[in-house]
């Protein structure tokens, strides 16, 4: 493996796991349910991205040829997180969960 | 009786056959007739969901647009990194944001960018479908949300679905 592959991947882990852990630690400081959504939604899609990445750099710069089943993965994910993340905040305002007080405007009623 | 035989969606059915060679290891028998089933089972399942049939569009223009998104994406992740690590409260807020897109197909793809894109999560969409609740995780005012949303990604939209 070329020096530049192993840099590149190890750039891209490092990026990958502090996005992930930037993630989960907005899930514990953000204040209310709506806006820790905004964490696994962003920080961590970049995150898993950035891991993907480097593991297509990894195996191509191995065995040559391009992963096409990692970048399927990129797309799967990219697809579905905004998916989820709709689901729980429609979910959220159908019972009416607690908004913090700074928040402007209000959910719709249901 | 005879649609239970064919492929209610054959653009659909020919992009799950194609992903399904692609996941499994290589192309052989096996993988070819299980990829034949999925492809014709999963549009029957989800049909049923798609009661208009997709409209035509300029798929064209769809790489320009996923190009914008996936950049947009780095840029929201470095911004809600940066807000989470910040010791300042974030200032959330609700929008309800004017609808021009009217095919579903289309509200669906602008929902989704919305989501993965600078401090914003769509909500819900009005029965009508002409209003979309989109919550920001730190705005100024509603109308800077509103206008970034509409330059940036509904006007490509509405050109591709025009």
């Amino acid at each position: 493996m070329s020096q530049f592959a192993e840099y590149a991947i190890c750039l891209l882990l490092l990026t990958g796991g502090a996005f992930t852990l930037i993630g989960a630690i907005g899930l514990v400081r953000l204040p209310d349910f709506y806006t820790r959504l905004h964490g696994p939604t962003k920080a961590t899609t970049l995150g898993v991205g950035a891991i993907i990445l480097s593991s297509v750099i990894y195996f191509s710069s191995r065995d040559g040829g391009i992963g096409i089943s990692e970048i399927l993965v990129t797309v799967f994910l990219f697809m579905t997180a905004p998916v989820s993340a709709n689901i729980m905040a429609k979910a959220a305002m159908h019972i009416g969960v607690r908004t913090v007080e700074n928040t402007e405007g209000k959910p719709w009623d249901q | 009786m005879f649609d239970r035989l064919s492929f209610p969606q054959p653009w659909l059915s020919l992009i799950l056959f194609v992903i399904w060679q692609f996941l499994s290891d290589g192309v052989s028998g096996g993988s070819v007739v299980l990829g034949l089933i999925l492809a014709w089972g999963i549009p029957q399942m989800t049909q049923a969901f798609w009661p208009e049939r997709p409209t035509f569009f300029k798929s064209w223009r769809m790489p320009a647009y996923l190009l914008r998104v996936l950049f947009d994406i780095v840029v929201a992740s470095f911004q809600v990194a940066k807000l989470i690590l910040s010791p300042r409260k974030p200032r959330p807020m609700f929008v309800s944001y004017p609808l021009e897109l009217e095919q579903p197909l289309a509200i669906t793809i602008l929902a989704s960018t919305i989501s993965l894109t600078p401090g914003t999560v769509s909500v819900d969409v009005s029965d009508d479908n002409k209003l979309l609740l989109v919550h920001a995780l730190d705005a100024e005012n509603s109308d800077e949300v509103i206008e970034t949303i509409r330059t940036r990604y509904e006007k490509p939209l509405l050109e591709m679905f025009e």
